[in-house]
């Protein structure tokens, strides 16, 4: 049986404040939350839309290099997807290719996109990123235990 | 946006050179860079991917035994094989030449299901919705679900294999991602009978989806044939390993470099040695290191690494079916798919058939359950690990100080041993398309076509939201920007 809430962090430890996905991740784990997983994957891929199955709500969580500081909490829809040479899907396509390959809808989807500022390998933390996780985190934490977005940010993806 | 630095080269008279600006830098997509002649002539082709800086800087300065764990991070797409690589070139440094049986089956069977998984994902869904869907058409229709939407037998496929894959890496690293399988001397685990029979349950499922994405591949060469043959092709000369007896061994073996006619440049090359026989180049226009075999020179060294190198150089396939589909493939139309840039995909299919068949046969293997997994030797000061990649020949070279720290580290990955073939894939492809000084939508799909191919990680290891995947430029004799068109 499958938790009802997955948390998908998706980023690269190594590079700057990619690593903000993995840290959200590495936080939640920690707190252990009842019905609660977490996946954490450099990017996110046509595998994991098999682990949608069975989900109330699916929280993507990422870096982002634009859009609103210190984060986005945005539902995310079905999508297709043109962003096809990069080797990574959208949460859009997850959804869609969810959709597509089981012949269900989609558990109830948010992003949380937390917006860092650089990417260098073997690089810390900027200090913004450091800024955004502590206010994510909380984000995370509220939705995570309501499964309700804030209204922050944009609707839709 | 570029920059041009007022610097013709001594041998392309009438060109001039460009620079990467920062901004493109941070954002880690690929960049083409067409320059045309007085003519107007496309004259060259430049791919800039920017991410692969750094590596080295990296992982200078740790101790050795983190390097298998921290290369991961170099590639999002590919971690295991630089796990692999890391492993192999490190137990030189601790003295083991040979490993225990169940340490080298453990290891070989996570590569080839790193490579089972990544030639999926790269077929049933990033080459499939081209060759399916045609080079022409909407880019919106060309992708991930698009191919679900038109073949969802096809994206079932496709999502169940990378799972299974996924599944051979989890059991043999340990973890998915991050895997600490692999330690310098051998492997810190080994695969329990329970877990080689839940593997086995669906291995041959995988041979038999395998054997239909080639003969899928095949009808769509004959159905297309003379764009098929064409497409963005050109003669190259061509590096991978084989085995002592010549065949595929995308784990273990010496080097072969070939001329585009197939003749014999080395052969079975100790692949330790691989500095004497492959030199690198830099330039200044890119962040991406050139090499080139070193009996060729600069200029006429280059080659191309990868699935159709492999399978068209290798001697034979030691797995039956695998071999029987090579031997179609090298046959086909008299070899014209063997030659083509588009015979990438069949034998990508090819390679993910005998990476089917050798973890199949894998799994029968009592070793893979045995306890022996460790040796240790005497310390050595340095180690080369080579190993085929999903996209080729991948390089991986270390010296180590007396206090375990890596002081020197030399990397080439598979992206880079490509950089000029996939220029010249490139070039052809923009010599037949583009018309006047126009960039246009159509010669955007078909340079993504030709790209494609060759598979290359446009944005290795970082993928925060938002990133573009490509963008074309095109600059004419003097460097300056002509047109400049971008997808996102």
């Amino acid at each position: 049986m499958h938790a009802p809430v997955l948390v998908l962090a998706v980023g690269n430890p190594s590079r700057g404040d990619d690593a903000l996905g993995p840290m959200l991740a590495e936080r939640l784990e920690r707190a252990a939350l009842p019905g609660v997983e977490v996946i954490v994957d450099f990017q996110l891929q046509v595998e994991h839309s098999l682990e949608l199955e069975q989900r109330r709500l699916v929280v993507f969580v990422d870096a982002a290099v634009n859009g609103a500081a210190p984060f986005e909490l945005r539902s995310v829809r079905p999508l297709r997807d043109a962003s096809h040479t990069t080797h990574a899907l959208s949460p859009a396509a997850v959804l869609e290719t969810y959709a597509r390959v089981t012949g269900n809808e989609p558990p109830a989807a948010l992003a949380l996109a937390v917006r860092g500022s650089s990417f260098g390998l073997g690089e810390e933390l900027s200090a913004e990123a450091r800024h955004s996780l502590e206010s994510a985190w909380q984000e995370l934490l509220r939705v995570v235990t309501t499964g309700e977005g804030s209204g922050r940010g944009r609707s839709a993806s | 946006m570029t920059e041009t630095i007022s610097l013709e080269t001594a041998t392309r008279p009438g060109l001039r050179r460009v620079a990467i600006d920062p901004l493109t830098r941070v954002e880690g997509h690929g960049k083409v860079t067409l320059l045309l002649d007085e003519d107007g002539r496309v004259q060259q082709a430049r791919l800039h991917i920017v991410e692969f800086r750094g590596f080295e800087k990296f992982i200078q300065g740790r101790p050795y035994w983190e390097v298998p764990v921290m290369v991961q991070r170099l590639c999002g797409i590919c971690p295991v094989s630089h796990h692999l690589a890391a492993s192999k070139a490190l137990d030189q440094v601790v003295g083991v030449d040979q490993l225990t049986p169940t340490a080298e089956k453990v290891r070989r069977l996570m590569h080839y299901g790193q490579i089972l998984q990544s030639h999926a994902l790269h077929f049933f869904y990033l080459a499939s919705p081209d060759l399916l869907f045609g080079f022409d058409s909407d880019a919106a229709r060309r992708n991930i679900v698009g191919i679900a939407a038109a073949h969802p037998e096809l994206a079932r496929r496709g999502v169940l294999l990378r799972k299974f894959g996924q599944e051979v890496i989890r059991v043999t690293a340990g973890k998915r991602i991050h895997g600490t399988g692999s330690v310098p001397g051998g492997v810190n685990r080994s695969v329990s009978r329970a877990e080689r029979d839940a593997l086995l349950a669906d291995a041959g499922r995988a041979i038999e989806w395998s054997r239909e994405a080639i003969h899928l591949v095949r009808r769509l060469f004959e159905q297309n044939l003379p764009l098929y043959r064409e497409f963005a092709s050109f003669p190259a000369h061509t590096l991978n390993l084989v085995r002592d007896d010549g065949a595929m061994d995308l784990y273990h073996g010496g080097l072969r470099a070939c001329r585009a006619d197939g003749e014999p440049i080395f052969d079975h090359v100790d692949h330790a040695t691989y500095w004497e026989q492959v030199f690198e180049e830099v330039k200044p226009w890119s962040y991406m290191k050139f090499p080139y075999l070193r009996a060729l020179g600069p200029e006429e060294g280059w080659y191309r690494v990868g699935p159709l190198t492999r399978v068209t150089r290798c001697d034979f396939m030691p797995s039956p079916l695998a071999e029987l589909e090579r031997r179609d493939f090298m046959a086909f139309d008299d070899g014209s798919a063997a030659r083509s840039t588009l015979g990438f995909h069949w034998a990508r299919m090819v390679e993910m058939l005998h990476a089917a068949e050798v973890i199949a046969g894998l799994l029968e293997d009592d070793d893979l359950s045995g306890n022996d997994l460790l040796l240790r030797g005497e310390r050595r000061g340095r180690g080369v690990g080579v190993i085929e990649a999903p996209r080729g020949t991948l390089i991986h070279h270390y010296r180590v100080d007396e206090q375990d720290m890596v002081t020197r580290a030399n990397l080439i990955v598979s992206t880079t041993h490509n950089n000029e073939a996939m220029n010249r894939a490139i070039r052809e492809v923009a010599r037949r398309e583009l018309d006047g000084r126009e960039l246009t939508e159509g010669l955007l799909n078909h340079v993504e076509v030709a790209i494609r191919c060759f598979d290359p990680c446009l944005s290795c290891a970082t993928h925060a939201l938002g990133q573009m995947p490509l963008a074309l430029e095109l600059l004419d004799a003097e460097g300056r920007l002509v047109d400049r068109l971008a997808r996102d």
